[in-house]
Formats: structure tokens, C-alpha cells, sequence
């Protein structure tokens, strides 16, 4: 029952969104408390499987599940002092809601086709989102978008049916395409068809994750998307994506495949690493630079995976903190973007400029955040697996992002404005998401809740990780 | 009936090697028209039980591929005033190299990997060719409009894919229909794009005014 309410009752919401005239807003914040609350429910006792096991609930989804739900909820807190400067349009809200069922869907299947579906559906449910203001700019970036990612999702469905071959003639008892029975008769799976399985899901997914080389609607995306939308994107769809990657990697791990499986994902990682660190030096704006900053975190996210060890779990960690550091990030700049002339916005805009400075120190892995943590626990494992290039390498690169972010942030926080706007009124509603956000990163970094620990320890166990 | 199988993939593949080397949009969307006629045939030849569901995919295809998404594509030529050439950035003879290549290294995997449930090799090999060639027209056209018809391509490759699974695994390749709503919101887009007269041109390789 609560498995099913979860999907239902956002896209029943979307629906009742689109036949409301206006209030919007509400409408938005009140569907994601009953959806977090929903998922409070599935922390004090995990439901049952529903649909033959194709529905259920492990400690991996819910994480993604509980991710993507507090996002939504912080989101849609910032859309009501959106859509208030904003028009939103009739379909905003309802998008917005059809995007949260869809998700729900990717975190709690368990049938890798059902889990596709999901995928396919967070794809469509932006794309009138990312169009939003129509003009020139934002049509080319959902153009980029939708094809890049059209084809990534085209990829992934063939892996998925490379995964069907690899079960090759199906007993009883061995239902296909359904992850416990994959796992359980992981010996059994065809070695050849499994790996081009992993390949194929790995690119696909990776595509929507934006791994460089696959990141090239990113920065175009996450740049005219507005800027909830984009915090939506950068927190709540990578974690999807990145889940659909965990669940190829789950798989090929219990097969006793993992040493095929690590070097392609440590590639994809480090390239991410390598191409976020070029172009975010001398970036311009900012939106796009957060973008670049956001190849860099699911570079780091796959690294993680790749490393395996406690790099699985710092995998994890690090899942919630991009969450919650790139929503709070794309929120305080959204804020900055409503003001003409943003340079010197502490002075323009006290809070958001406070709350992006906060940001700074948090998306580049500086203590006391939850980022850092993360970081360290990943680098950690790198060189605990005896690969000291790959930590030198991992390191400098991180220093030079930091780099790169720092001086065009500092640069927009404190610059000299030649015409400075006055200190513009904020609203309530648009500092209060992002202010949750930061208060979380920074929770995150100081003392890591009993419960999420166990949670994301348990996560990591199922792929074949172990906990610091 | 093994022979009307492959004589249907070998057609599908000339359909693919038609669209690589044709100047003229109406004549791509035609080929991959037949090609999603043939896709329709294609699960009544492999399965000669024919089961209430062979007929529903092999229906559902033929309306689906064979008909309204060429029409609607042709719809969009006419309604966006879409010049007819397909204005490729690599030429028509590289393009059908490329297609050779494609289904030279489709035949060496096909070879080497288990094919399930005792299907002939070709179709395989037809499946990851039909891939292949899709994402060589997606990569090597400059129109948007053609840059669909590689979309369906490849779509239909992993149609064929899946059709080897289709008694094994329920619902598999009913879910690559969900691709055609893509294909719909492409053809979509370009239409409302052109409307709006955004555009001058549905020149994808306009679409560069975002760069770093």
C-alpha cells in the first residue's frame, strides 16, 4: 500500500495540479509533506513487496527515496516565492509532480525494465520544465537534452535486454529481470552477455548522470532550466540515475565480476573529475559553473563505486551531501539571478549572498561540511587500494576545481559592482529551502545521524561494500 | 519459414543502408516506413504459434512504425516547409562505409556471443547493425528531422533485440514502445520550434549559441 501511494499519489497530484486555477505552490508543498511523510513511514518499518516482488523497498532505494523526497519538499517550499515573482504556467506544478512519481519509481523497483520505465519518465517530466521561459536559449538546451539523453536511455534498454539474455533459460522460482532473483542466481548469469550488460547500462545511465564525456547537456541544461528545476536535476535525478549504475554494479558484483566492472566506472570518474576541473576554471557563469561542479560530484560519486571497500559507502555519504549542497547551491544562486546586476551580492542581497558563500565552502569539500567527510572517506579507500596516482591525481584535481569555483564565486559575492542594486528585500520563501539545505550539509559534516548511518552502511553492504 | 526470416532482415538492413545513402528526406522517412512494416512481419514469421500476443505486437508495430510515426513526420515536413536534403556532415559514400563496418563488427559479436533461445545469428547480428547505423546517422546528420529517422533506427534495432526475449521475458518489448514517445516529442518539438519561428532553419547545427 505504501509502496503504490508513493507513485500514486504525486501523479495523482500532478493531475489535481493541472486542474487547479491557482495556488499552485501550496499545492506543491502540501503533496511533498505527504510524500516525506510517506517516506518516514517506510524508515520505521520497511514495506513488503508488491507486484510479484517487482516493487519493493532495500536499504539502497530508500536512500534515493528519502534523497529525492526531502529535495522535492525544500524545492517546492522555494516554488511557492517562485512562483509568486514568477508565471509559472498550468503544467509547472503538475511536471514538477509527475517528475517526484516517476523518481519514486526508479527508487523502488525492483525489475530493472520496471526501474527503466521510471528513468524514462524523470527524462520526459523535465523537459517542460527546462523549456520553461521559451526563448531561444532555453529551446537549445532542451533540444541538447532530449537527444543526448534520449539516446542515453535508449542504450540503457538495450542493457536491460542484454541483462534479460544473460538469464538465459529461466526455472522456476527465477523471475526475469527482478534484482533478488538476478542476485540470487548471479552464478548462473552468462559472463559475456552480463558484462555488454553492464557496459551498455553504465553508458546509458552515466549519460543521465552526466559523466564525461556524456556531460555535454549539463552545463547547457542546468544553466536556462530555472534554477528549482536545476536543483531538482543536480540533486534528485543523479541520484536515479546513479541508482540505476548501483543496481548494474550489484549485479555484476554478485556474479564475481567486479574486477571487469572497476575500471570502467574509476574511468568515467576520474574523466569527470579531469573535464570538471577544465572548464570550471575561468567559467563565467555561474549556473553553468555549478554544472560543471555537479560532473565533478558524480565523477566522484562513480569513483567511489568503482574504488569499492569503504569508497562504496563514502559513495553513499556522498549521494546525500551532493543532494543537499547542489540544491542549496542552485537555490542561493536562483535567488542572485533575480537581481539585475548580481556582483557584489553580499552587499545586494545579504542572505542569498550568505547562503551561497555557505555553499562555497561546502561544495568544495572544506570542513566542517558533510562533503568533506564524504571526500576524505572516498580518498581514504583510493589509497587504502594501493592506487596512489589515482589519489595524487583525485587530489589535485579537486584542488584546482576549488580553485576555479572559488574566484568566480568570490568574485560575485564580494566584487566591486559598478552599479550596485540596493539591498533588495528577500523573501522568506526563497531563503528558507536553501537554508534548510545548508543547515543539513553541515549536520552532515559534524555528527552523522545513528539511523542514515546504519541506513547508507547497509546500502553500501549490498554492493559489496564495506563501512569505515 | 527460417528463409522469409532472413529474407525480412536482409531487407531491414537494405532499408538501413537506404537511409545512410540518400540525399532526400521523403525517401528516408519512406525506407523507414517499410522498415517498421517489416518489423511488424517480422514476430508472425519467428513465432509460428501465433498467440493472441504475436498478433497484438505485430498489429501495434505496423500501426506504430509502419504508419503513424512516417506520418507524422511527413506531417512535420510540411508543416515546418523543411528543405528536402539531409545535408550530411560526413559524406554519402563515408556514411556507407561506416554501415559496411557497422555490420561487419555486428557479424564478429554476433558470432561470439550466445544467441538466445535458438534464434538465427542474423537476427543478431541485424539487431546491433540496426543500432549501429542509427547512431552513425545521429552522429552524422545535420537536420533535426533526419537526426529522428536515426533515432528510429536504432529504436528499431533494439525492437529486434528484444524480440528474441519475448517469450521468455513478458512486457519487454512492449516497453520500447515508450521510445516512440520520444520520437512523438522530436517531431513535436521541431513542429511547435518552427510555429514559433524561432528558428530560421531546423539546422541542429544551429543550435550553438551555447557555449563555453
Amino acid at each position: 500500500m505504501l509502496l503504490a501511494a508513493l507513485v500514486l499519489i504525486p501523479a495523482l497530484g500532478a493531475v489535481g495540479a493541472y486542474g487547479r486555477p491557482a495556488r499552485h505552490g501550496l499545492w506543491l508543498v502540501s503533496m511533498a509533506g505527504v510524500h516525506l511523510a510517506l517516506v518516514a513511514g517506510a524508515w520505521i518499518a520497511l514495506p513488503a513487496p508488491i507486484l510479484d516482488g517487482w516493487i519493493a523497498l532495500d536499504a539502497l532505494g530508500l536512500v534515493v527515496l528519502t534523497v529525492v523526497s526531502t529535495l522535492f519538499l525544500v524545492v517546492a517550499t522555494y516554488a511557492v516565492g517562485y512562483l509568486r515573482r514568477e508565471r509559472g504556467g498550468r503544467g509547472f506544478a503538475s511536471w514538477l509532480l509527475a517528475f517526484l512519481a516517476a523518481a519514486s519509481l526508479v527508487a523502488e523497483s525492483h525489475h530493472l525494465a520496471l526501474l527503466w520505465v521510471g528513468m524514462e519518465g524523470t527524462t520526459l517530466a523535465l523537459a517542460p520544465l527546462i523549456f520553461h521561459r521559451r526563448d531561444r536559449r532555453s529551446l537549445e538546451a532542451v533540444w541538447k537534452y532530449l537527444v543526448i539523453s534520449s539516446v542515453g536511455i535508449a542504450l540503457a534498454l538495450l542493457g536491460t535486454f542484454f541483462l534479460a539474455t544473460a538469464q538465459g533459460d529461466l526455472g522456476p522460482g527465477n523471475r526475469p529481470l527482478v534484482l533478488e532473483d538476478l542476485v540470487a542466481g548471479a552464478a548462473q548469469l552468462h559472463p559475456a552477455w552480463l558484462k555488454a550488460a553492464f557496459v551498455f547500462l553504465l553508458v546509458g545511465y552515466g549519460t543521465k548522470l552526466g559523466l564525461a564525456p556524456m556531460h555535454t547537456w549539463k552545463p547547457d541544461t542546468y544553466g536556462e532550466a530555472p534554477a528549482l528545476v536545476s536543483a531538482l536535476m543536480a540533486g534528485g535525478l543523479t541520484s536515479c540515475a546513479f541508482l540505476g549504475i548501483a543496481r548494474a554494479t550489484e549485479v555484476v558484483t554478485a556474479a564475481g565480476l567486479v574486477s571487469f566492472a572497476r575500471p570502467p566506472l574509476l574511468a568515467f570518474g576520474l574523466l569527470s573529475l579531469v573535464v570538471a576541473a577544465a572548464f570550471v576554471i575561468g567559467q563565467s557563469d555561474i549556473k553553468r559553473l555549478l554544472a560543471y561542479s555537479s560532473v565533478e560530484h558524480v565523477g566522484l560519486l562513480v569513483l567511489g563505486l568503482g574504488i569499492g571497500g569503504v569508497g562504496t559507502y563514502g559513495s553513499m555519504l556522498h549521494l546525500v551531501n551532493n543532494a543537499m549542497v547542489k540544491g542549496l547551491l542552485f537555490l542561493a544562486a536562483g535567488n542572485a539571478a533575480l537581481i539585475a546586476s548580481p556582483r557584489g551580492l553580499l552587499r545586494a542581497a545579504p542572505a542569498s549572498g550568505a547562503l551561497l558563500l555557505i555553499g562555497l565552502f561546502a561544495v568544495t569539500g572544506s570542513p566542517p561540511f558533510g562533503m568533506f567527510l564524504s571526500e576524505l572517506t572516498i580518498l581514504r579507500a583510493v589509497l587504502g587500494g594501493g592506487h596512489v596516482w589515482i589519489a595524487a591525481a583525485v587530489l589535485a584535481l579537486l584542488a584546482l576545481i576549488f580553485i576555479g569555483i572559488a574566484s568566480m564565486m568570490l568574485e560575485l559575492l564580494y566584487g566591486p559592482n559598478p552599479a550596485p542594486a540596493p539591498a533588495a528585500r528577500e523573501s522568506r520563501w526563497l531563503l528558507f529551502g536553501p537554508a534548510v539545505l545548508a543547515l543539513g550539509a553541515l549536520v552532515l559534516g559534524v555528527a552523522i545521524p545513528g539511523p542514515l548511518q546504519h541506513l547508507l552502511s547497509q546500502a553500501a553492504g549490498a554492493l559489496g561494500g564495506s563501512t569505515p | 519459414m527460417e528463409h522469409l526470416a532472413d529474407l525480412l532482415l536482409l531487407l531491414v538492413l537494405l532499408t538501413c543502408f537506404l537511409i545512410l545513402g540518400t540525399t532526400r528526406l521523403t525517401t528516408c522517412i519512406r525506407a523507414v516506413a517499410v522498415q517498421g512494416g517489416l518489423l511488424g512481419v517480422l514476430p508472425l514469421v519467428l513465432h509460428q504459434h501465433w498467440s493472441l500476443h504475436t498478433l497484438g505486437l505485430a498489429a501495434g508495430t505496423l500501426l506504430v512504425k509502419a504508419i503513424v510515426l512516417p506520418w507524422f513526420l511527413t506531417w512535420a515536413i510540411r508543416e515546418a516547409a523543411v528543405r528536402r536534403e539531409v545535408e550530411p556532415r560526413v559524406g554519402y559514400i563515408a556514411s556507407l562505409v561506416l554501415g559496411v563496418a557497422a555490420v561487419a563488427a555486428a557479424s564478429a559479436v554476433a558470432t561470439r556471443l550466445p544467441v538466445p533461445g535458438n534464434h538465427p545469428i542474423l537476427l543478431l547480428a541485424t539487431s546491433l547493425s540496426c543500432v549501429i547505423m542509427g547512431l552513425v546517422v545521429l552522429a552524422t546528420r545535420a537536420k533535426a528531422l533526419i537526426q529522428v529517422v536515426g533515432y528510429l533506427m536504432l529504436e528499431n534495432g533494439i525492437y529486434i533485440f528484444g524480440l528474441m526475449s519475448m517469450d521468455r521475458v513478458p512486457f519487454l518489448v512492449e516497453v520500447g514502445v515508450l521510445l516512440d514517445v520520444f520520437v512523438g516529442v522530436f517531431i513535436m518539438g521541431i513542429v511547435v520550434f518552427h510555429i514559433n519561428r524561432e528558428f530560421d532553419s531546423l539546422d541542429s547545427a544551429r543550435l550553438t549559441e551555447l557555449t563555453d
